[in-house]
């Protein structure tokens, strides 16, 4: 267990040191940062100084060891265009797009698993196949087609919800929140709604694979045998079995969910941190798209990190394997 | 036995005439690529043609509707060109785009998983590596790093210029960890069969081996997520140019027709944006069918 820990551990340290000389690649190849300090009419001495200043005359393994060590400390200077410092504006904008995945999470958990629990108890009526095919045709969409539809729909056509935008934000502290109040609510509905639809898809056909899986297994047919209600065995026995695969779905789910949050903050203009992305790589805003490289990068590493943890702790036959 | 019937008895053939669905769906397909393909010829107006357009058609809705004229069966965007003939060419730009950054990463995935699969020890432990870490980010958060990164390698004024290809190379390499996996799969079960250790005792080189006996025996399964890969790579192009990151609007492809009509919804014009829409998502279902059957078809373990 400790070993396999260890060497995953390994193996996240690797990824972050190869994305973060990525990010620092980027300082030192897309433009000349002192261009991006001064004014068109700074003098030849000036620049020179800025240039000192900034230590862009030292070996290059220097300046990374650098990189690394204000990184560490979430100091990635300041944003080119907006002029502030770029930690600074990612924890602004962070609230937004977690309150927005953790709905979506929520939808596509909870519809997810219930209709694949459904489909794969109730496998051969209507519904449920009326519910595959729906799916089906839900994972050859993509994100924004599903995204534009609902705003013409519930905003330009039925005019029930807002197209775009985060309103009636409440501040706690720092942290601002669309939860306390109904224009909050109102304006999370269809961009978390848009953004659980694919992983709902997947969710629900993992969990309807892995309900027939478990239903043909020998201590389900005991249980059948040994005369118990068909609800104590659907979710006593069936439901719980599926569960360890999905707990990895839960770690996958949220690594896409922040994914697809950059294409769903675009299309319903969500003030959060895949909005600010997409606007920082449209201006060349080199620390923005540095940071959130690192950023996602970091996330996603320790996610996967957890899940693989959970897997070891929750399922004993990985365990005894290794 | 006639050379039809001999054609017909085979499995894979069978299967396909006897499944409706993969038949409609690679008739789809065949249509829509054939159309995009020829599209300077089947389209009524050339859209990048301004001799062809005039800003007095401009909004236009479609031929049936009120106020649609016959010439112009879809209607017309905001700048007087004919929906269907920019669809048409749009289409042609997504599948180009699509096919070209699956070649990518089907080459760079079959080499390096024949390589990986063939050689082992070390190497493979490195690529496999590799891939592994790449396949636990989502392909689309990848492609738009990748390319965001491009694009700001590349100067202000070739940005436009190289768009495409900075999209291709964005969406070929992250493909390439499925074409690897699958392929160093197939290669070792190869490997340990007769005919290749009768190949390496008569001393051919490993590089022939892998290219000539090998390599034709991985394609099989390969073809298979190649043309899933399609259907995810037409995806991801759209949602970049949707993004306003992908091929931009002097050449239209579908998402950027997408993104630009985007902009019209709330006045009311919905045909610039839905019909371009539609023309994705049935070209992508089309696609992703095909796969679907290819699947089944192709694995003897299902059949």
């Amino acid at each position: 267990m400790f070993f396999f820990i260890l060497k995953r551990l390994a193996q996240s340290v690797l990824v972050m040191a190869v994305v973060s000389a990525v990010s620092f690649s980027l300082f030192n190849f897309v433009g000349d940062p002192v261009n991006n300090m001064v004014g068109q009419d700074a003098t030849r001495e000036q620049r020179i100084e800025i240039r000192q200043q900034l230590g862009l005359d030292d070996p290059i393994l220097t300046q990374y060891a650098r990189f690394l060590g204000n990184m560490v400390q979430g100091d990635f200077g300041l944003s080119y265009r907006i002029k502030r410092p770029v930690d600074e504006l990612i924890l602004e904008r962070l609230p937004a797009t977690l309150e927005l995945v953790f709905v979506s999470a929520i939808i596509a958990l909870v519809v997810g698993i219930s209709l694949g629990v459904y489909t794969g108890i109730r496998r051969k009526s209507w519904i449920s196949r009326v519910i595959l095919s729906v799916s089906l045709v839900g994972v050859s969409l993509p994100t924004f087609i599903i995204g534009i539809a609902l705003i013409y729909l519930f905003a330009v056509h039925l005019r029930w919800l807002p197209s775009s935008g985060r309103s009636g934000t409440v501040e706690l502290g720092w942290w601002k929140t669309s939860f306390l109040s109904v224009d909050g609510w109102r304006a999370i509905i269809l961009p978390s709604i848009t953004l659980s639809l694919f992983q709902l898809t997947l969710i629900l056909r993992l969990v309807r694979a892995e309900m027939l899986e478990v239903m043909r297994t020998d201590f389900i047919k005991f249980a059948r045998a040994r005369g118990l209600a068909e609800r104590a065995i659907n979710f006593r026995h069936a439901l719980r079995n599926t569960l360890v695969p999905v707990i990895t779905i839960i770690g996958l789910n949220i690594g896409g969910l922040i994914a697809f949050s950059v294409i769903t903050e675009t299309v319903f203009q969500w003030p959060g941190t895949g909005l600010m992305f997409i606007q920082a790589v449209d201006f060349v805003d080199v620390p923005i798209m540095a940071a959130y490289l690192v950023f996602v990068a970091l996330l996603f590493v320790l996610i996967n990190l957890v899940v693989d943890i959970l897997y070891f702790v929750v399922d004993p036959r990985i365990r005894l394997g290794d | 036995m006639t050379r039809w019937e001999r054609f017909k008895d085979n499995d894979i053939v069978w299967s396909f005439l006897s499944s409706p669905g993969a038949m409609i769906a690679a008739a789809i397909t065949v249509i829509s690529i054939l159309a995009c393909l020829f599209a300077p010829l089947i389209a009524p107006f050339d859209p990048f043609d301004p001799s062809q357009i005039s800003l007095w058609d401009g909004k236009l809705p479609p031929a049936w509707s009120d106020g649609g004229q016959p010439q112009y069966l879809l209607g017309t965007d905001n700048q007087g060109r004919d929906m269907l003939s920019t669809i048409l060419y749009g289409g042609r730009l997504s599948i180009l785009v699509g096919l070209a950054a699956v070649c990518l990463g089907m080459v760079l995935g079959v080499t390096l998983g024949v390589i990986s699969g063939y050689v082992g020890g070390v190497t493979d432990a490195v690529i496999m590596r590799i891939a592994d870490v790449q396949l636990t980010i989502p392909g689309i958060l990848l492609a738009i790093l990748i390319n965001g990164v491009g694009r700001a390698f590349l100067p202000l004024e070739l940005r436009q210029e190289f768009a495409v290809y900075v999209v291709i190379i964005a969406i070929g390499l992250t493909d390439w960890p499925q074409f690897a996996r699958v392929a160093r799969g197939a290669t070792m079960v190869e490997a340990n069969k007769e005919y290749v250790q009768a190949a390496r005792i008569i001393g051919l080189p490993a590089w022939l081996i892998m290219i000539r006996h090998v390599l034709p025996n991985t394609l099989r399964p390969v073809l298979v997520i190649a043309t899933i890969g399609l259907a995810l790579a037409i995806i991801a192009e759209a949602t970049l140019s949707f993004l306003g990151q992908g091929i931009p609007p002097t050449t239209p492809s579908l998402g950027t027709l997408i993104r630009v009509g985007n902009e019209y919804l709330f006045s009311g014009l919905w045909w610039i944006t839905f019909f371009p829409a539609i023309a994705l998502v049935v070209l992508v279902f089309a696609v992703n069918l095909l796969g679907d059957w290819m699947r089944d078809a192709l694995n003897p373990k299902l059949r």
